[in-house]
C-alpha cells in the first residue's frame, strides 16, 4: 500500500478534528476532537514506521527491527493521552460545578 | 483489487465518515458513539499494518478507558439531551472553511514531496509484534517507560485534587 495513502487520511481526520474544535461550543466534544487528532497522528506514525521497515528490507537489513521507534512513539502517545484526559476531564468537570454548563462561550471572564 | 485494498478503503471510508458524524451530531453521546467508530476503524488499519500490539492497546485504552470516562461524565453532567444552543451561523462556517483550507494547504503541500513512491509494509513484517516492540521498549526506551509511571501518577494525584469537592 503506497505511503501517500496512509498520509491522506490522517490527514483527513486531522482537518475534521480542527474543524470540530473550531465550530463546536460544548467543551467536551471540543476535547474529543483532540482525540481525533492525536490518533491520525498516531495513525501515521505507524504508517511511517512500517514504511520505514519496508525500505529496511529493501536493502537488506532482514533481520533488524528498523522502524520500531515509531511504533514506540505511538505507544508514548497514548500514554501521555490517557493521563491528559483524566486531568481535562476533572477541569471539565469542576467547571460544570462552577457555572453549570460546559458551554466554552461562558469562560470568557479574562476578557473583561 | 484484492482483498487488502478492499479492506483499507473500507476501513478508510468508516475512519472519515465516523468522524464527520461526531463533529456534526448534536447529542454527545452520539458524538462518543461516532469516535468509538472512528477508534475501532483505526484499530483495523494497525492490524492490517501489522501492528498487532498497537491495535490491542488502541481498543483497550482509547475505545475502553477513555471513551467509558467520556461517557460517564456526559452522564454525570446530564448533557445526554441537545442542550448546545443556538449559535451564530457565519462563526461555524468560518470554522469550517478554516478546516478546509488547512486540509487544501497540507494536500497541496503534499503534492511536489519526495518519497511519494514508498510503500507501507501491509500485512507482513514482525516489528509490530508484542515481542519485538517489548524487547525495544524495555531496553532502549526504558527511561521514558518509568518517566511516564511517574507523568501517570502525577495525572492521578491532579486528578483528585482538581476533582475535589472543596
Amino acid at each position: 500500500m503506497p505511503v501517500i495513502n496512509y498520509i491522506y487520511i490522517a490527514i483527513a481526520l486531522f482537518s475534521i478534528g480542527v474543524v470540530g474544535v473550531l465550530t463546536r461550543r460544548n467543551a467536551i466534544i471540543i476535547f474529543m476532537c483532540i482525540e481525533l487528532m492525536l490518533n491520525a497522528v498516531n495513525l501515521m506514525l505507524v504508517a511511517f514506521s512500517k514504511m520505514h521497515q519496508n525500505a529496511a528490507i529493501l536493502a537488506g537489513d532482514l533481520a533488524g527491527n528498523a522502524g520500531s521507534d515509531g511504533q514506540l512513539f505511538v505507544f508514548f502517545i497514548m500514554v501521555v493521552a490517557a493521563a491528559e484526559v483524566s486531568v481535562g476531564l476533572a477541569i471539565i468537570v469542576m467547571m460544570y460545578r462552577n457555572i453549570h454548563s460546559v458551554d466554552i462561550n461562558f469562560l470568557n471572564r479574562l476578557k473583561h | 483489487m484484492n482483498i487488502i485494498q478492499l479492506l483499507f478503503w473500507f476501513l478508510s471510508v468508516l475512519a472519515v465518515f465516523s468522524a464527520l458524524m461526531m463533529v456534526t451530531s448534536k447529542n454527545p453521546v452520539y458524538s462518543v458513539l461516532w469516535l468509538i467508530g472512528t477508534f475501532f476503524a483505526i484499530s483495523g488499519h494497525y492490524i492490517l499494518l501489522n501492528a498487532q500490539f498497537l491495535a490491542i492497546v488502541n481498543i483497550i485504552v482509547y475505545a475502553g478507558a477513555i471513551m467509558v470516562l467520556f461517557l460517564f461524565v456526559i452522564m454525570l453532567m446530564n448533557l445526554n439531551r441537545e442542550t448546545e444552543p443556538r449559535k451564530n451561523r457565519w462563526l461555524k462556517m468560518a470554522g469550517a472553511v478554516a478546516g478546509g483550507c488547512l486540509l487544501l494547504v497540507l494536500v497541496a503541500a503534499l503534492k511536489e514531496t519526495a518519497g511519494k513512491e514508498q510503500f507501507a509494509m501491509v500485512n507482513e513484517g514482525n516489528i509490530g509484534l508484542i515481542r519485538n516492540l517489548g524487547k525495544e521498549l524495555f531496553t532502549t526506551y526504558v527511561v521514558p517507560f518509568e518517566i511516564s509511571s511517574v507523568l501517570f501518577l502525577s495525572a492521578m494525584v491532579g486528578a483528585v485534587v482538581i476533582g475535589k469537592k472543596d
